[in-house]
């Protein structure tokens, strides 16, 4: 069973990295977010790196959720799916295999990136700690919890905003928290860990509850 | 014909069907199937048994339900009423049907960025590796050598062997077969006719929805379409 678990993984990971798999384009979209901010917003360096978490949790969040629409659908279309039924593993642990292929060839790359783009946002280096920390936890859960709309568009094969649509409220809370955090660590009062643990939380609710939605919502829809 | 024997041979060593459980003979049996897509009911009242070592043809008209009736035994809708199990010798009663069956739909289920034994590997791992090595079965299914090209270049009958090689990496009784010798040429028909009644000889079954003979003996045939055009009452 882990052995199937891991070929799904691999073939998913081999699938986005290829040329055309539209890893890359996260990175792009979340690089394009935080180069245009300072210019919209100005020269003032102080406003900047008040707001400057926040501005890579929003552009982190978005760049997770594109993609998410072809996750499910791209194998209904080719059949796949189909098999993926009458596999002895379960549908939620291939839903959670897609789910980690999908963060590691989209998400782990944000986090890579962030360190880099805070400096661009003039985000003290004892914050950058922080914002990383709280991106590596917050984006898993960013992307399970897309599973649910990715299931969605997969079987109603409506793709596109309908995962924006019904993911979003879901990730309002990672975001509140994973910003709350990264501000804490820069300006206090509160300690970095009251709402870094509570992020955490949220993100292992949604490794469990993601896959699992995902696999119903997949099962309720096949016919 | 050297490839069909290594088949057999490996198919007898796997020996996963050759279990010592009570119940008589493998058998599919359905009952009282019934199956409406929208608001036409396709067929209702199905009853049907297939025993180890034979194949069930299903035949009748474009839309009458036979891709409905492989997808309802292959767990991929559900029944309106009744339902499909697999008893007796061999058949594993934690597993549903699906987990027990090969699904050969109108899809081919490749991606067509990856090599076709990359496609082959996926599918060999996920299913159970229970059957012919990926390279063995390429050979077996006439597509030796070409393992390394991505599926996108293949041609359209290429792209069908290498499905039906599916059937060759993972040993599972029941074969459930839509149309599964469109766009084979002649020579791969014949080679697939052979492949099917190597897994008849082993005691699987096959169901298959079919509107051209598939060669092979001792078959029976289920006739579906009568009733195909019959509206269900509000």
């Amino acid at each position: 069973m882990m052995g199937a678990f891991l070929a799904v993984l691999r073939r998913d990971l081999a699938l986005a990295l290829r040329a055309g798999g539209g890893a890359g384009l996260g990175v792009v979209f979340f690089l394009a977010v935080v180069v245009v901010t300072p210019f919209a917003i100005g020269p003032d360096l102080a406003l900047l790196g008040r707001i400057g978490p926040a501005i890579l949790w929003i552009g982190a969040l978005l760049a997770s959720l594109i993609g998410l629409d072809r996750l499910f659908a791209a194998d209904g279309e080719d059949g796949s799916l189909d098999l993926m039924f009458t596999l002895d593993l379960p549908l939620e642990l291939v839903a959670a295999a897609k789910g980690l292929a999908h963060w590691i060839a989209t998400g782990l790359p944000l986090v890579a990136a962030a360190p880099l783009l805070a400096l661009l946002l003039n985000i003290e280096p004892k914050a950058t700690g922080a914002l990383v920390a709280t991106l590596l936890a917050g984006t898993p859960a960013i992307t399970f919890l897309g599973l649910i709309g990715a299931a969605f568009a997969g079987a109603f094969r409506r793709g596109g905003l309908l995962v924006a649509v019904l993911v979003m409220p879901l990730t309002i809370p990672v975001l509140i928290f994973g910003v709350a955090a990264t501000t804490a660590a820069i300006t206090g009062p509160v300690p970095f860990g009251t709402p870094f643990r509570i992020l955490l939380g949220l993100a292992l609710g949604a490794l469990v509850l993601g896959p699992v939605a995902a696999a119903a919502a997949l099962r309720v829809a096949r016919n | 014909m050297r490839c069909i024997d290594e088949l057999r041979i490996a198919m007898w060593r796997a020996g996963r069907w050759q279990g010592t459980g009570t119940g008589g003979i493998m058998r599919l049996v359905g009952e009282g199937l019934a199956c409406t897509r929208g608001l036409r009911r396709l067929f209702a009242a199905l009853d049907f048994t297939v025993e180890a070592g034979t194949a069930l043809l299903v035949t009748g008209p474009n839309g009458a339900g036979k891709s409905s009736l492989l997808r309802l035994i292959a767990g991929l809708a559900v029944p309106t009423a009744g339902a499909v199990r697999l008893e007796g010798e061999g058949a594993d009663p934690e597993a549903g049907v699906a987990e027990q069956a090969h699904y050969l739909g109108h899809l081919d289920a490749h991606k067509a960025a990856l090599p076709a034994a990359r496609n082959l590997a996926f599918w060999r791992d996920v299913l159970g590796r229970s059957g012919l090595g990926v390279e063995e079965a390429l050979e077996t299914v006439g597509l030796g050598g070409l393992g390394g090209l991505p599926v996108a270049v293949l041609s359209a009958g290429q792209k069908r062997r290498l499905a039906l090689a599916r059937l060759l990496v993972a040993h599972r009784p029941l074969w459930l077969l839509d149309e599964p010798t469109t766009a084979l040429d002649v020579g791969a028909q014949a080679r697939f006719a052979e492949i099917m009644q190597a897994h008849l000889a082993r005691g699987g079954l096959i169901v298959a929805a079919t509107h051209a003979p598939l060669g092979l003996s001792g078959t029976r045939e289920l006739r579906l379409g009568r009733i195909a055009v019959e509206e269900v009452p509000a």
